[in-house]
């Protein structure tokens, strides 16, 4: 037991020293914060700041609605494949990415996505364009790279609510009369909500803190949150406003899940029924 | 949908949808591979020659083997550590009420919604205030908690799926508390807990985000080599280091799946 509160006392204080520096000043040239002030969160407000807030939940919606359409047909897939080796093979080919940790892979779409990469090449080759199609540093190239990143967690996430599907329901519907196509619409799709507001609540999150796919495809003209906070923090070693960053940009993650929570609220009812 | 009632159309459509998704998550692991195996530094599709160079290269490089033995010290410490302090948590939230157990368990779930550059700065803003060094003990300190939401729900699932019958059958025939948890419980949980081990070890090892903040350049780890390799260079060396590293977690979670059934680690199947 006691381990477990030491780890959660840990994270805590670590959490502390962020909101602490939060409400710090900035002392060019130290490490040290200076006074107590509510300067940096002021200063949250200019616009260059809050389009890099409004930009990043942007590409987290994006993110998270390409990952849920892409990861669905493949979580029915993975589990009602009827052989074992197509379900091992799904399985792995779709959990490996998870584990290849961002800076692979974001290295793994530069080399497809590149203005001499795999993709651009193949398109010349084509004869389809004539010039090499600007995908790096654009947002499209940033949330491709970033669905590929999220896609693997969502697909488990509605893997999870699709197998605990009790099987009847649909038969029953087709003993009804219904199609396969109804059937999924009005039995399994309503069924498997639950897994849907999860995949898409973990998606939103865990692209929120994406650092290396921004950083290396977005190239500075996109940017996210976390390329803000290291830019001030390692760049400008301006630690006070980088944590008043990060807290602002924990507060609204917070608040965008707790909104997703709520409107998702009246659909998770329809699963549970 | 009765069984093999869809009709061929609609199968069809459906396997070519599934097998496009595939094709999407396997494209970058194929062109990275391409890239590795080029024989000049300028990329070109596909490789006018071939050459094992950039693999010579990257294993030869020095902030890579210097990344890769922090990277194993990190990652053996943060993933034992949590999997004894993930275990012990699990067993107690199935099995006991206690205080404040829902706060608790919150907490520790929370890194898997708070953004990892926040916690790497509230560790690195902490170990300054306290007075460490950017040594290993933060690394690892900021890596149990991030990895212990994953051993955590690996071993609660195993824990759920356990038969409480075997216990109590074992305690019934007279073997005392301790006895039951280690010729029971223990070796029943070993799927859980290995794959709770194996989780936490490969994402510890593979973490990035937080690990930039939490490193120096002398405890770098194996990613943030990576990321400053990309960033200062731009030869197929990355390409190379890049296939090894696919390979080689492909291979752990193919083993991981044939001995430890992942489908039901995940909790996507069930044993019925």
């Amino acid at each position: 037991m006691s381990p477990a509160v030491l780890c959660a006392l840990g994270l805590a204080a670590a959490l502390a020293a962020v909101m602490q520096y939060s409400v710090r000043a900035y002392v060019p040239g130290s490490l040290d914060p200076g006074g107590f002030t509510l300067d940096n969160f002021t200063a949250l407000t200019k616009p260059l700041y809050a389009r890099v807030f409004l930009d990043t939940i942007w590409i987290c919606f994006l993110t998270a609605f390409f990952a849920l359409i892409v990861g669905y047909p493949l979580a029915y897939a993975l589990v009602r494949a009827k052989h074992v080796a197509l379900k091992s093979a799904i399985l792995v080919i779709t959990i490996t990415p998870l584990f290849l940790g961002e800076v692979v892979r974001t290295y793994s779409w530069i080399v497809v996505l590149g203005n001499n990469g795999f993709l651009n090449t193949m398109l010349l080759k084509s004869g389809l364009i004539d010039a090499p199609f600007q995908f790096m540093f654009t947002r499209f190239g940033v949330v491709t790279a970033l669905v590929h990143v999220t896609l693997p967690i969502m697909v488990i996430m509605l893997a999870a609510a699709l197998s605990h599907i009790d099987r009847d329901y649909e038969r029953a519907a087709a003993s009804l009369g219904a199609g396969p196509i109804r059937a999924f619409v009005t039995v399994t799709l309503p069924l498997s909500t639950p897994g849907i507001i999860a995949g898409v609540t973990t998606a939103f999150a865990w692209t929120f803190s994406a650092f290396a796919t921004p950083q290396l495809i977005g190239g500075g003209q996109v940017n996210m949150v976390a390329n803000l906070v290291y830019q001030l923090g390692f760049a400008s070693f301006n630690f006070p406003f980088a944590a008043s960053l990060s807290v602002a940009g924990l507060v609204l993650a917070f608040a965008v899940l707790a909104l997703m929570r709520a409107a998702a609220t009246p659909f998770e009812r329809i699963g549970a029924q | 949908m009765r069984e093999g009632s869809a009709h061929p159309l609609l199968r069809l459509l459906g396997g070519t949808t599934v097998a496009a998704i595939l094709g999407f998550l396997i494209l970058p692991a194929f062109v990275v591979t391409l890239a590795a195996f080029n024989g000049k530094a300028i990329l070109s599709f596909p490789p006018e020659t071939w050459s094992w160079r950039w693999f010579i290269k990257a294993i030869a490089y020095q902030d890579f083997q210097a990344g890769l033995h922090n990277g194993l010290i990190v990652t053996g410490w943060a993933s034992s550590i949590a999997l004894v302090v993930g275990a012990a948590f699990a067993l107690a939230l199935d099995r006991y009420r206690f205080r404040l157990k829902r706060t608790l368990e919150l907490v520790l779930l929370s890194p898997l919604v708070i953004p990892h550059f926040t916690i790497g700065l509230g560790f690195l803003i902490l170990a300054a205030q306290l007075g460490f060094a950017r040594g290993y003990a933060v690394i690892v300190a900021c890596h149990i908690v991030l990895v212990l939401p994953f051993v955590l729900r690996s071993v609660y699932i195993s824990l759920r799926n356990l038969d409480p019958r075997l216990e109590l059958a074992a305690a019934s025939l007279g073997a005392p508390p301790h006895r039951v948890l280690t010729s029971i419980t223990l070796p029943l949980l070993v799927p859980g807990l290995v794959s709770g081990w194996l989780f936490a070890a490969i994402l510890s090892f593979n973490e990035f985000t937080a690990s930039l903040f939490v490193t120096a350049q002398r405890t770098q780890t194996l990613p943030v080599a990576m990321y400053n390799y990309v960033r200062e260079f731009a030869d197929p060396s990355m390409a190379a280091i890049s296939v090894i590293y696919i390979a080689g977690t492909a291979m752990l979670l193919i083993f991981a799946n044939a001995f430890l059934g992942l489908g039901k680690v995940l909790n996507v199947e069930h044993s019925r």
